[in-house]
């Protein structure tokens, strides 16, 4: 009995399959992202995201000397929580290092600390954490207490013995810096800013410079006497205006619907979100070079979006990254976005305080102009 | 605006020696040309033959890896700018933007030639291609034939001194592809002078002339008239009962050449006139079918130049595999 007539040919079927097989294994870009996403999110993401953040640059504010605060930083030290990263001498100083991000954690000890104790007239300790992002800041606050009740018992010894009671001779007062509730949707709504620009930028940029390709309309326009940067502006200007809309859609949104502040310059805002959005779009049109398609160009384009969002401290904790994650975490222009976002809308950040992300973005809009352009002529020939 | 200073005043195209390297492969191969102003300059050859990167020289979108030539008086490698703002260059695909309107199209194509009086000038395009009514419909829903008329028309908005059409009636029905040849031979009476490429005879005849083009290089070239006398092509045709039978056997046949079926003729030629005289009067003996002398055919000339041609895609074919698909054509 032949296989005519029947509802289902084995050798019908088979035929789909095998040439489904040849056109996805000449298809060199999909058939790379099928193989390359799994391993590469799986290596990247499975090791370098963790919840729980270890290091966080700690500032130890005081102005005289103490044994005993030395025994608390020691076993604070020791905890991996906190890496204690100088002394600073004055309130203004420790405000700016966690307004600009340089420290997550700021211990504040009153003067004549160890004095005081010792009196039994229980002196303050003052832990300042920067919780704008509540989850690196929780395992922080959650491993405090035990770490200073070790310390202590392990420093009253000798003639202080006598003040090492079952609770510690000083208090510990906790202040949660620019998110007292400790809201999620106050961390997660500015980042969201980064992510959606990025997202909508690179694969809007991408997918228009390669339809063009696609369709077969750039090889008339490149016949008639326009030049490769007007083609260029012409086409990314519009998205630009997009990046706008979102932004101010955006930012509606997060006072009306979310009730997230907005602190500090927007002078600072203004200039982060234009760098950032003429980041993307050069990304877009790096992405654009690369692929043949307007479907490659999505693939890519989604490519670059999820080290965006997992790598750049959007979702996880930066800080609990392993350094090989930071250092590519760094290396994407959201990372420092995220950090002028929040920096302006939570921290009352101005220019100075996001001099050094604007910079970190600029080198990376250097590299990938430098890079897509070099591309873009040798598509030309 | 002749820079030439060596070149006639009536010749449009001069080029000698153009080579085009993709890869390891020489696609277009040390080729000389000339055409006269006002001319239409008909490329034939096959598929693959290098007939679209020569074009994509002429106007400035490829450098040529060697050779050198001019173009309406201007350098094809130093003035390419100058030369894309006198050129009109009709792409193989239909490249105008679908999502766009017919007069939004021109108009666009208006700008990129920074013309000064663009909107008379898209007016006077929409109601020369007869479509006044039409000019808010989008160009993806036009018919074949229309959009390869909006496709010429958009290339003549800046009234290009020279226009260069890369197959332009692929796939067009033979009233457009009429209609079409009317219209470039309009410009052509108005003094444009035309580089054409084409697969089809009847429009390789209405060149002034022709160059037969096989693995980038250019096998002959002349008017359409003398072409199978430069190969020297002699030509019987047969008709009579059962040519299937009579087709196989003569092309066993050393001395019948090249043996075509057209329809219930065939067509039988060759390059030595005593031997194919001779073969003809042996079938006429036989007497079962009537051999009749004739001029050679442009066909007859081509099918014979091609069969003579290496196969240019060869052991090739494999690296053309995902790389760029038309590039080479």
């Amino acid at each position: 009995m032949s296989g005519r007539g029947r509802f289902f040919s084995w050798a019908r079927f088979a035929g789909v399959l095998v040439k489904e097989f040849i056109q996805m294994r000449r298809d060199r870009v999909t058939f790379a992202m099928m193989i390359g996403i799994p391993v590469v999110q799986l290596l990247l993401f499975g090791y370098a995201i963790d919840t729980d953040p270890h290091h966080l640059p700690t500032l130890v504010e005081m102005t005289e000397e103490s044994p005993i605060l030395h025994a608390l930083t020691t076993a604070m030290d020791t905890s991996e929580y906190f890496d204690f990263i100088g002394i600073s001498t004055s309130e203004a100083e420790s405000d700016l290092a966690l307004r600009d991000g340089r420290a997550t954690v700021i211990l504040t000890v009153p003067p004549g600390f160890d004095r005081d104790m010792i009196r039994g007239l229980r002196p303050e300790i003052l832990l300042t954490v920067d919780a704008s992002d509540p989850v690196a800041a929780g395992g922080a606050i959650g491993a405090i207490n035990g770490v200073v009740n070790t310390a202590i018992a392990q420093s009253l010894t000798g003639p202080l013995a006598f003040a090492a009671g079952a609770p510690a001779p000083f208090d510990m007062v906790i202040h949660r810096a620019f998110n007292p509730e400790g809201k999620t949707s106050t961390n997660i709504v500015p980042g969201l800013l980064a992510v959606i620009l990025s997202m909508t930028m690179v694969m809007i940029t991408a997918v228009a410079i390669v339809r063009e390709t696609e369709r077969g309309t750039m090889e008339s326009l490149i016949a008639t006497p326009v030049t490769p940067a007007e083609v260029m502006l012409g086409k990314i200007i519009p998205y630009v205006f997009v990046g706008y809309v979102q932004t101010l859609v955006f930012l509606i949104a997060a006072r009306v619907l979310f009730d997230v502040p907005f602190e500090g310059s927007f002078l600072a805002f203004f200039l982060g979100f234009n760098l950032y959005i003429v980041v993307n779009l050069a990304i877009g049109f790096l992405v654009s070079t690369m692929a043949r398609s307007q479907m490659q160009a999505m693939q890519l384009s989604f490519f670059t979006i999820l080290p965006t969002i997992l790598l750049s401290g959007f979702m996880f904790p930066f800080a609990a990254m392993p350094g090989w994650a930071q250092a590519l975490g760094t290396a994407i222009p959201a990372t420092h976005f995220l950090r002028v976002v929040r920096k302006v809308m939570l921290k009352d950040g101005g220019l100075r305080e996001v001099a050094p992300d604007m910079l970190a973005i600029a080198v990376i809009l250097v590299v990938v102009v430098v890079v897509a352009l070099r591309r873009y002529r040798q598509t030309l020939d | 605006m002749e820079t030439g200073s060596d070149h006639a005043d009536d010749i449009a195209i001069s080029v000698r020696g153009l080579t085009k390297i993709f890869g390891t492969r020489k696609v277009v191969d040390g080729f000389d040309m000339e055409v006269k102003k006002g001319a239409i300059y008909g490329f034939l050859g096959p598929n693959g033959s290098g007939k679209t990167t020569t074009i994509r020289m002429m106007c400035g979108l490829l450098t040529p890896d060697a050779g050198a030539g001019h173009c309406l008086g201007l350098d094809i490698v130093k003035q390419s700018r100058e030369i894309k703002k006198r050129v009109g260059y009709m792409t193989q695909k239909f490249s105008l933007y679908e999502d766009l309107t017919i007069a939004e199209n021109l108009d666009f194509v208006a700008r990129m030639f920074d013309m000064p009086n663009r909107k008379q000038q898209v007016l006077d395009a929409v109601r020369d291609l007869g479509l006044e009514g039409r000019a808010h419909q989008l160009a993806g829903t036009l018919s074949g034939g229309w959009k390869q008329r909006l496709a010429l028309a958009a290339c003549m908005i800046h009234a290009p001194d020279l226009l260069l059409l890369d197959e332009p009636t692929a796939g067009v029905d033979p009233k457009a592809r009429r209609d079409f040849w009317d219209e470039i031979r309009r410009l052509s009476a108005k003094g444009v002078t035309v580089l054409v490429s084409t697969h089809y005879m009847d429009e390789a005849v209405q060149c002034d002339h022709i160059a037969y083009i096989a693995y980038g290089k250019k096998l002959i070239d002349g008017a359409a008239s003398e072409i199978p006398s430069q190969i020297g092509l002699h030509t019987f045709v047969v008709t009579g009962p059962d040519l299937t039978p009579l087709e196989d056997r003569l092309k066993q046949d050393a001395a019948a050449g090249q043996v075509i079926r057209f329809g219930s003729e065939l067509h039988v030629s060759g390059t030595d006139k005593a031997a194919l005289e001779a073969l003809a009067q042996r079938e006429i003996a036989h007497g079962t079918h009537v051999w009749r002398a004739k001029k050679a055919g442009l066909e007859e000339a081509f099918i014979y130049l091609m069969a003579g041609a290496r196969d240019n895609f060869g052991t090739e074919i494999g690296a053309e595999i995902g790389a760029e698909p038309e590039g080479a054509s």
